[in-house]
């Protein structure tokens, strides 16, 4: 029998991928949602941010002609600013509420979280982001099918953008159903149709240059909103950490505790895998790789990921800060606490709003209404990245190369890709609607671990081996796909939790540690077994390719016209 | 380019130099991060006790500087990366360029 859990929380939802890999962290963070009285500051401070987005996108759309302006936002962006897009692109309001309220309620475990999102972006930078930035024009299968066969690497890189993309915006769109409801008292299903409305727009409009000053004024916004609480914390601690951290262990029901590692980590070989996941499924996220496509050239593409793994990083210890802030000023307050009992679980909201609950407590309503306005924010320019991302993969990849081979116009290009757009964003409000009771926590461990076994080792391969074929990267891409998938559906978080059987099948959280390897071999095995001519054609073409990829001579400028 | 200016480049010492120099010292970087994080994670599972000992008689304990540590090894070893690629990598980049517009 198929039982459907209940989502009790928009914990699961919000924390998504975090709290499958180790379910002792669901556990802590679950709690019931409650649909907040109507919040006027927050609903006016967000009303101003959506009226400024859409006014960039109309000044985009009336700059929007080519198909480097929609892709790849004319390739003018700078690397400062191509930093502070992917840094909007990767902070999701779940590394945001879920890392905080998991340092409210567990305290250091918080951190093991943060610094598994941070450790992906150095291995982009080493082995990735250059060398796509000289192969690639708009998508990173331009990459990976750049001496291989256009047809089938084209048709995995947008299985594997879809995969991807599909369980990132499905755990999205739920965490932004609930979260809305939650901080504006709004109807889930109308704030997904918001959400997903307003995605259309930016991505069919606007294209790549709405999408990138979306992202780039949304982490401003988050990165001021999180600097400002800190600020307001450590101000009453004197600025000292010690001070503020002495004080937290003395109001924290587990006490002195909260400064070791807990029990999140139980089982090492599902840390590891996730961890594996999290360091190369970075380097794997198609919406993420786009975004080298809008600097001008490798140069600019390296520096884009210092200043974005600057701003994560900061960002992760600001976190850090509020979840123990909102234990101080919480804890030491039964108002902000169900019947006025002092206990992580009773916290108004779940335990997901201690750093909503903390803007109140620090700033008042209108930091509140800020910070609620921000968080909605944070999901807008997540969804318009991964909308982008897949309605590239369906025009460029699919239509342009694969079923028009590479005969279409410029311009029935990008119209299809407004197209597919509108079409992604209404299936993303139908799945957001369709998913709201089930638990989708497993779904962005499942985007990355799909990430780091089909995207990345094709795409690494491809760059960086001779000896790398077709037949290897197809064959290979698909074993990491189907070992990956499996190894989510077989694992408890979906086998047990959500469809009801008894017992896991695959012993672990995540998947990586074994997928990883398959696809690697199987790209390996495929390629050395493939003994066609077009297999020696593809290795003669290799020196070409590794020219280009290293020196970056004879690579794409995106804005021309 | 053509053939015979691929043989030209890839056979260029400078090429060689620069992609050998490149890929080792990337290379090199991503494994010190793996290291580093994956160390991290065995700390967490195998060495609890050790995370949570307090440094000198205040309440922060090794667990959270090490932690805090990871975060800002990942930023250095990002900064360590572009301050050697545009001061010795894009060098030689540049001289390549230059030659092969005047062969």
């Amino acid at each position: 029998m198929i039982s459907v859990k209940r989502v009790t929380g928009l914990s699961l939802a919000l924390c998504a991928g975090l709290c499958v890999a180790l379910p002792a962290f669901a556990a802590a963070v679950e709690g019931p949602v409650e649909k907040q009285a109507t919040n006027w500051p927050a609903i006016g401070m967000f009303i101003a941010f959506v009226l400024m987005t859409l006014v960039i996108t109309y000044r985009a759309a009336a700059r929007t002609r080519s198909a480097a302006d929609f892709y790849a936002a004319g390739g003018g962006i700078t690397g400062f600013q191509n930093g502070l897009a992917i840094a909007g692109d990767y902070m999701s309001a779940a590394s945001f509420l879920g890392i905080s309220g998991l340092v409210f309620s567990s305290g250091f475990d918080g951190l093991i979280y943060s610094v598994g999102w941070l450790v992906g972006w150095p291995i982009v930078l080493f082995l990735i982001a250059e060398r796509l930035r000289n192969l690639g024009k708009f998508t990173f299968a331009d990459v990976a099918s750049f001496r291989l066969d256009q047809t089938w690497i084209r048709i995995l890189s947008a299985i594997g953008t879809f995969t991807v993309v599909a369980f990132y915006l499905i755990a999205q769109m739920v965490g932004a159903g609930k979260l809305i409801q939650l901080l504006f008292g709004l109807q889930y299903l109308w704030a997904v149709i918001i959400v997903g409305t307003l995605m259309i727009i930016y991505v069919a409009f606007g294209g790549m240059k709405a999408t990138t000053w979306v992202q780039i004024i949304k982490a401003f916004l988050l990165l001021f909103g999180a600097t400002l609480i800190a600020f307001l914390v450590l101000w009453r601690y004197n600025f000292s950490p010690a001070e503020l951290f002495g004080a937290a262990t003395k109001v924290h029901p587990k006490g002195i505790s909260i400064m070791g590692p807990g029990n999140l980590v139980s089982d090492p070989v599902s840390a590891i895998s996730l961890g594996l996941a999290l360091m190369f499924g970075t380097a794997g996220l198609p919406h993420i790789l786009m975004r080298f496509f809008t600097v001008a050239d490798a140069q600019a593409a390296r520096k884009s990921v210092f200043y974005a793994t600057g701003f994560i990083g900061y960002f992760y210890i600001l976190t850090f800060i509020i979840g123990f802030g909102a234990i101080t000023f919480l804890m030491s307050d039964p108002s902000y606490f169900k019947d006025g009992t002092v206990a992580v679980a009773n916290l108004k909201g779940g335990t997901n709003m201690a750093a909503v609950q903390l803007a109140n407590a620090t700033g008042g309503p209108y930091l509140l209404g800020f910070i609620s306005a921000v968080a909605f924010a944070t999901i807008l320019a997540v969804v318009a990245g991964l909308t982008l991302a897949a309605a590239s993969a369906v025009s460029h990849d699919l239509y342009a190369s694969v079923i028009a081979r590479g005969r279409a116009s410029e311009q029935s290009e990008v119209t299809i890709s407004k197209l597919a757009a509108l079409a992604i964003g209404i299936l993303a409000i139908y799945l957001g609607y369709i998913f709201e009771n089930i638990n989708v926590a497993f779904m962005v461990g499942l985007a990355f671990a799909v990430a780091a076994s089909v995207n990345f080792p094709v795409l690494l391969m491809s760059i960086f081996w001779r000896g790398t074929t077709t037949l290897g990267a197809f064959v290979g891409g698909m074993l990491g796909l189907i070992s990956s998938v499996a190894g989510v559906v077989l694992s408890k978080a979906v086998w047990v939790s959500t469809l009801g059987y008894k017992e896991a099948i695959f012993p672990y959280d995540n998947p990586a540690l074994f997928s990883m390897p398959i696809a690697f071999i199987g790209i390996w095995l495929f390629s050395k077994l493939d003994s066609s001519k077009r297999a020696e054609l593809e290795e003669r073409a290799f020196d070409a390719q590794f020219i280009r990829s290293e020196t970056g001579i004879g690579a794409a400028t995106a804005n021309v016209h | 380019m053509q053939q015979d200016s691929h043989t030209w480049m890839s056979e260029h010492p400078k090429f060689q130099e620069l992609v050998r120099s490149r890929s080792r010292f990337a290379w090199t970087l991503s494994w010190i991060m793996l290291l580093i994080y994956q160390g991290f994670i065995l700390l967490v599972a195998f060495a609890k006790g050790f995370l949570a000992t307090p440094i000198g008689d205040g309440v922060i304990t090794i667990g959270i500087l090490i932690g805090l540590g990871v975060i800002v090894s990942a930023f250095l070893l990002t900064g360590i990366y572009v301050w050697v690629a545009n001061n010795r990598f894009d060098e030689i980049n540049r001289e390549l360029i230059k030659e092969v517009a005047t062969r």
